[in-house]
């Protein structure tokens, strides 16, 4: 009799609840973010904003911690559990949408015309995802580093050529007054090697992967100008310019505002930092090993998961997101950049003139994607550790080699990843 | 035998029933499952039809071969010399990546072997296997008898009764009951070349003389960095296993022995030894398994480097199905440790059988 009303009872309940939400069609949200207060706040305040905005959808948002993020969408995909709405790492994105994880976003191309190239996700010609901000990497240091050393100030139209990166190291080296003169943050392992040291190879001429045709990485990865990069590569840690690989986490992330490296290779995220610590920290842009200077473009983005029933209800919930207040908002929250400029002027830092304006313009100057290829994931993995075993001391013509078949025998091995 | 367990039996095998369920769905069928995937090309994330491809992965993986190099001569056949008078030999890749040998394409140098002026060089087609497989095994050939050695004298000091003998015990019990994830955390820092405890502690007790080590960064001392934090942090498990085989064995054996005068060693090799025979095996085959699964402390301490001196089967088996997304190509591993896990146990079985 009891377990009878208990049951009528969770009948009505349901019933209740079906009801109060019956206009409203439901969509569920996954994030990365969780974890993070001031992110989970601005998220929250969206998804609340754009439920009250209309009457037609409303979105739940459930966050994961970034490191537990993909697996958990993999095992969702496998399992037949996706949400609607995914957000999903730039690089990523191309696996997933092969893989049909995600589906093309049904989103009015206008509405982006404006947006900062490496936040547009493309795959296969066809929209599929969108960031509300990028992210940005810069040579930092200080004014009275490049004054003590008798250095030229870099700018975005003549930055310094790798000959003249080389002298400053050179002359930081000599001058004795740091452990080392240049930390690439070696202790970051993980997609940090891909998205950061990629774009050193690729300004001496090089790549990952042909990206012509997607099927070899033969001749790009271990052509000649792949050769001189890996060359230079070892030659930071062989002739002790920068830490290796067995940095500890703590010298990467305090080592430049504790004066132990003259420059340090790091993101938009750490800038804030560095300024607080020395007013005269500069923000200088790639140098140009002979091919442009490049730095890493796309961050995290936005797009419809490939199960979704609703992709219109999604892009409708993507596209309220797309409002220059929640970009400027992130950015503000996070120190991110956002994706206009016009969301850019109403932030602190980024509006003209603002402290870390400088990277919105590396971001729109000198970005560069990663490869837009599913096989990207497992490319990255390989890149990742050719460039620990390079600066590790091993020969570079064999790994860079090892490298290369890895890649070609995994894209063989997925009939050339659906190019 | 058989008739005690099937004949009114019900109660036994219902308690035993959940362990078998549960044994069974993650441990044995599994198995099955990835016996079954290592024949495919079945990956992670792919909208491609998985394909069987036979016996493919495992020669990719195992398949070695031997080049004989003979050193470059100059026009009038005189061996060229570099500045240390070695003789210089062709580069491996010159004929790995030609078209005149496709048997040898992908294929990498391994290690190299010099006899007389000729190098034979061992390529392999899969060589962080082969290292990772190397690595793996010289693990459980140092660690094994380490482990097992080392807890066994533990457990002889902390079985006399002592006032607070019990404290020892539980301080040597301590690291066994930490997450090994956590433990190798703590010993990064105290291997770390910057301040770590390590290099400041044989610096001071050599009065600076020593001079500091990158534990972890240096292919040279990364294994055995590894070796040590992992005897220390299981050595109380298994002190407390050879314990118990302690207490089993009767003290009137002792006080026997004491009235006929042996020697400390004598007791030891007559009367204690031989009463562990069963730990003994137990031990033995137990530090083995979990030797051949070292994966955590890698991911944490080192991923496999530097330059895959610290690459282990178990960690390359989750770096390729996770990681590049294989899962072909992780089960393929874990099948050929699973073989190599069951051999090894089944002689340390026949070299361990009671003699009649």
């Amino acid at each position: 009799m009891k377990l009878y009303h208990l049951a009528a009872f969770t009948l009505a309940a349901q019933t209740l609840a079906v009801g109060a939400s019956f206009a409203q069609t439901p969509l569920t949200m996954w994030y990365h973010g969780a974890g993070n207060e001031v992110e989970s706040a601005i998220m929250d305040q969206i998804v609340a904003d754009f439920n009250a905005s209309q009457s037609d959808w409303s979105v739940t948002l459930e966050s994961f911690p970034q490191g537990a993020y993909n697996d958990s969408v993999v095992a969702a995909a496998l399992a037949g559990n996706l949400p609607d709405i995914l957000d999903v790492d730039g690089p990523v994105m191309p696996n997933w949408a092969w893989a049909g994880y995600m589906q093309p976003l049904p989103l009015d191309e206008d509405l982006i015309a404006d947006f900062l190239p490496g936040t547009k996700g493309y795959w296969d010609g066809e929209l599929y995802s969108i960031g509300l901000w990028d992210a940005a990497v810069a040579l930092v240091t200080r004014q009275s580093t490049l004054d003590a050393l008798d250095l030229r100030t870099p700018t975005l139209d003549e930055p310094w050529s790798g000959d003249e990166f080389m002298a400053a190291l050179d002359a930081a080296k000599a001058a004795g007054d740091w452990e080392y003169a240049f930390d690439p943050g070696m202790a970051w392992t993980g997609e940090w090697y891909p998205y950061a040291f990629s774009p050193f190879l690729q300004s001496f001429g090089g790549d990952i992967v042909d990206r012509d045709t997607y099927q070899s990485a033969d001749g790009v990865l271990n052509g000649d100008e792949a050769q001189a990069f890996g060359d230079w590569w070892q030659s930071l840690f062989t002739e002790g310019y920068a830490p290796g690989t067995s940095q500890d986490p703590a010298a990467r992330d305090n080592g430049f505002i504790e004066g132990r490296y003259a420059f340090s290779w790091n993101g938009n995220w750490a800038a804030l930092n560095a300024l607080n610590t020395f007013d005269d920290t500069l923000f200088l842009p790639a140098p140009d090993f002979g091919n442009g200077p490049k730095i890493g473009a796309a961050s995290w983005q936005f797009g419809v998961s490939g199960t979704s029933a609703h992709p219109d209800g999604a892009a409708a919930f993507i596209a309220f997101a797309l409002q220059d207040q929640y970009l400027a908002d992130f950015s503000n929250g996070i120190g991110l950049i956002p994706a206009t400029a016009s969301a850019a002027a109403m932030t602190e830092n980024y509006a003209e003139g603002g402290a870390m304006a400088v990277f919105f313009e590396l971001s729109e100057a000198q970005a560069l994607v990663r490869p837009v290829t599913p096989g990207y994931v497992v490319q990255a993995k390989v890149f990742e550790k050719a460039l620990a075993d390079i600066a590790n001391g091993a020969d570079v013509a064999d790994t860079l080699d090892a490298a290369v078949d890895e890649i070609d025998a995994d894209i063989a091995r997925n009939s050339g990843y659906g190019h | 035998m058989s008739s005690k367990l099937t004949t009114s039996n019900g109660a036994g095998w219902a308690f035993a029933l959940p362990g078998i369920a549960l044994i069974a769905t993650f441990i044995i069928i599994p198995f099955f499952f990835a016996f079954a995937l290592s024949l495919t090309n079945q990956r992670l994330i792919s909208p491609n039809p998985t394909a069987f491809v036979g016996l493919q992965n495992y020669s990719d993986m195992l398949s070695v071969s031997v080049l004989q190099l003979a050193p470059e001569t100059d026009e009038a056949g005189a061996i060229q010399r570099d500045a240390d008078g070695s003789p210089v030999y062709p580069r491996v890749r010159d004929i790995t990546r030609s078209d005149d040998f496709p048997q040898y394409r992908g294929m990498r140098e391994w290690f190299r072997v010099h006899l007389g002026d000729t190098a034979h060089v061992v390529i392999a087609r899969d060589v962080v296997f082969m290292k990772a497989l190397v690595n793996t095994i010289t693990f459980v050939l140092v660690v094994a008898p380490l482990q097992g050695g080392l807890a066994l004298v533990l457990a002889l000091l902390v079985n006399q009764k002592l006032r607070g003998i019990t404290v020892f015990r539980a301080i040597y019990f301590m690291p066994v009951v930490v997450s090994i994830v956590v433990v190798s955390l703590l010993w990064r820092f105290i291997y770390s070349p910057d301040g770590g405890l390590l290099n400041n502690l044989l610096s001071a007790l050599s009065f600076g003389a020593f001079e500091p080590v990158n534990w972890l960064g240096n292919p040279d001392t990364a294994l055995p960095a590894i070796m040590g934090m992992s005897i220390w942090q299981a050595v109380g498990f298994h002190m407390v296993i050879w314990l118990s085989g302690l207490q089993t064995i009767s003290p009137t054996l002792y006080e026997a022995a004491e009235i006929e005068g042996a020697s400390k060693w004598q007791t030891f090799r007559y009367v204690t030894w031989p009463g562990l025979r069963h730990t003994a095996v137990l031990v033995l085959i137990v530090i083995t398994m979990q030797a051949f699964a070292l994966f955590a402390q890698i991911d944490v301490m080192t991923r496999g480097g530097p330059l895959d001196s610290t690459q282990t089967l178990v960690f390359q088996a989750v770096e390729r199905g996770y990681g590049k997304q294989d899962i072909s190509g992780g089960a393929t591993i874990s099948v050929v440790l699973f073989l190599m896990v069951l051999s090894i146990s089944l002689v340390q079985r026949w070299l361990t059988r009671e003699r009649t």
